[in-house]
């Protein structure tokens, strides 16, 4: 049982409608403090509506949304202070160096330090902390696009947030900048006092970086759970192969270790070329962005065809 | 309220921040173009006289153009708040505790800043250029001080309001067309009395006349007060005018930049980018 202080994001029921169209149906959702969430799912699933109502920026039209024990759509300036956010993209403040962004979008976090949390973060330390202590006097304008990206982090956690939201925060990286993201975020979650929440189109990401998965696809959460659990829960079935007496033999199971143990207990030793592949998360999930984007090149085929 | 105090401190630091990035580097060509060109003018209409009113050109020109450079405090603040729209500096604004207070107040500084450097360049070396502007009187200061300020204040709030309505840096740019108009028909290049009866009241609405008003009230000899309507310096109707405007604006401001505000998300800025590549590619 978790004490419902524990619960720092709460989703119940979160459904969002632009004009005829719903985007979101019925998302239901918790995040416990010092987790790592991330918010899986292809283009157009509604991630990003979804991270944007919870950081306040946008207005929902059904359901009950808890972030940090407010409803963000009325949330002030003190629960503003405790979160974190990095959109998917920034391109603002050009002129300004690096160091100086940082000490300035700090300064507004010195009221809301705590006993506990010490409010902002140095300059100093948090460019170390996200390898720009090279670029710290640089113009942003002129940084590369993983840098850019590595200061947006920093911005996000410059308050020291309890709550960190990142929408996409990868996309566009070349793959060291990838890791090196991916190494600068592990090593945010081992500090254990931020709860984050982040979205991607990544199934490998996700894995490597949450405690938890959920997928979303067209509005609605169709999985919840670690990444075993959803290898288990929505790609169901390990395959078993083997011969017996020269002739092959393909099995699915949805508990390979059983039926293996069942299978030598028949047959003993005239069982051969032995073979359990694993249920693959990948292969259920690319089949489902396969679908979701079917689904839209059908939508788009109706649109050209009622230009044509 | 220490929070207030925070926003306010952050505010000035960020407005004297953006101020120095505006006046260094490349930008600062930019920056100087128009006050250079606009003393050169006064300096070719240095003895070129104004009909029977014994004064040159250049005189009557140099107070004018001060008040029409303030009232560029308008043009200012809309091409800030849309091209920070678009660039997403106001939505950094608004996820940053009391962040779209700060952003606004170091807007002001920002532009009040570059202004009164406009003013510096225009003012200390005109003074140099044309003979006849009364500047040893204190009296002269003190007017232009209050018309400076209600000017600021009237003019940078009313930019802020049309910044807020317009979503894009090309409607900014349509948007600066009325407003040169209304500069056009204030009295600044051309003598208001010239007009006919109805462009002389559009232009008496709106704060730019009575800006190149105050300015010339504050700077021209008594005797120059022959040229203007009603031949009076009007000074209790200057303060009514550019006092309603920035009450107005004061009032008005504040309420649909926290509209504005509120409408801004992640993806408005992403799908505004997203068509701005479009209208490149």
């Amino acid at each position: 049982m978790t004490t419902s202080a524990d619960v720092v994001i709460d989703v119940d029921g979160l459904r969002m409608r632009y004009g005829a169209s719903d985007v979101l149906h019925g998302v239901t959702f918790q995040a416990r403090q010092g987790e790592v969430l991330a918010l899986l799912g292809p283009n157009g699933a509604g991630k990003t509506t979804t991270i944007e109502i919870l950081e306040g920026f946008r207005g929902r039209s059904a359901g009950r949304v808890k972030v940090l024990d407010a409803d963000p759509a009325h949330g002030d300036e003190h629960w503003r202070a405790r979160l974190g956010i990095v959109l998917q993209s920034w391109r603002d403040h050009p002129k300004w160096r690096v160091r100086e962004l940082l000490a300035h979008l700090g300064s507004y976090y010195a009221d809301y330090a705590t006993e506990h949390v010490q409010r902002p973060w140095d300059a100093d330390e948090l460019v170390a902390m996200v390898g720009l202590t090279e670029h710290a006097d640089k113009q942003i304008r002129t940084l590369s696009g993983g840098q850019r990206r590595r200061l947006d982090v920093a911005v996000g956690i410059v308050g020291r947030p309890e709550l960190l939201f990142m929408d996409e925060p990868t996309a566009g990286f070349d793959p060291q900048a990838r890791r090196d993201f991916h190494d600068l975020l592990l090593r945010l979650a081992d500090q254990g006092e931020t709860t984050i929440l982040f979205t991607t189109h990544d199934l490998h990401e996700a894995e490597k970086l949450a405690g938890r998965i959920l997928i979303l696809n067209a509005g609605r959460i169709i999985a919840n759970g670690t990444a075993e659990e959803l290898a288990r829960q929505i790609a169901g079935n390990d395959e078993v192969r083997w011969t017996h007496d020269g002739q092959r033999f393909t099995q699915s199971t949805a508990d390979a270790t059983r039926f293996v143990f069942d299978l030598f207990r028949r047959y003993g030793e005239a069982i051969a070329d032995l073979e359990v592949r694993r249920a693959s998360l990948e292969d259920t999930y690319l089949a489902l962005v396969r679908d979701a984007e079917a689904g839209q090149g059908r939508a788009a085929a109706g649109d050209l065809q009622a230009v044509a | 309220m220490p929070r207030a105090a925070t926003a306010l401190r952050a505010g000035f630091a960020r407005g004297l921040i953006e101020l120095r990035q505006s006046f260094t580097g490349s930008e600062l060509v930019g920056q100087l173009l128009w006050p250079v060109a606009t003393l050169l003018a006064i300096f070719f209409l240095r003895n070129r006289g104004f009909g029977a009113s014994g004064f040159t050109l250049g005189v009557l020109a140099l107070p004018s153009v001060l008040g029409m450079f303030i009232a560029f405090g308008t043009l200012l603040m809309v091409q800030y708040l849309s091209a920070e729209r678009e660039d997403g500096t106001l939505l950094r604004a608004r996820a940053t505790p009391n962040g779209i207070r700060g952003y606004f107040i170091g807007k002001l500084v920002t532009a009040s800043g570059s202004i009164l450097v406009y003013l510096a360049i225009l003012l200390v070396p005109g003074l140099l250029l044309v003979d006849g502007l009364q500047v040893g009187r204190v009296g002269s200061w003190l007017t232009l001080a209050w018309v400076l300020l209600l000017g600021l204040v009237a003019t940078q709030s009313l930019g802020a309001i049309l910044g807020s309505l317009v979503s894009s840096p090309r409607g900014a740019g349509y948007l600066s067309l009325p407003i040169m108009g209304l500069v056009a028909i204030s009295g600044i290049f051309y003598p208001i009395t010239a007009l006919p009866e109805w462009l002389r009241w559009i232009a008496q609405t709106f704060p730019m006349y009575w800006l190149g008003l105050g300015m010339r009230s504050a700077l021209l000899p008594d005797d120059a007060v022959a040229v203007e309507l009603g031949a009076s310096w009007r000074h209790l109707e200057t303060a009514g005018v550019l006092g309603a405007w920035a009450l107005l604006g004061l009032i008005v401001a504040p309420m649909v930049l926290r509209r504005m505000a509120r409408r801004e998300a992640g993806s408005s800025v992403a799908a505004r980018r997203d068509k701005l590549l479009q209208r490149i590619g």
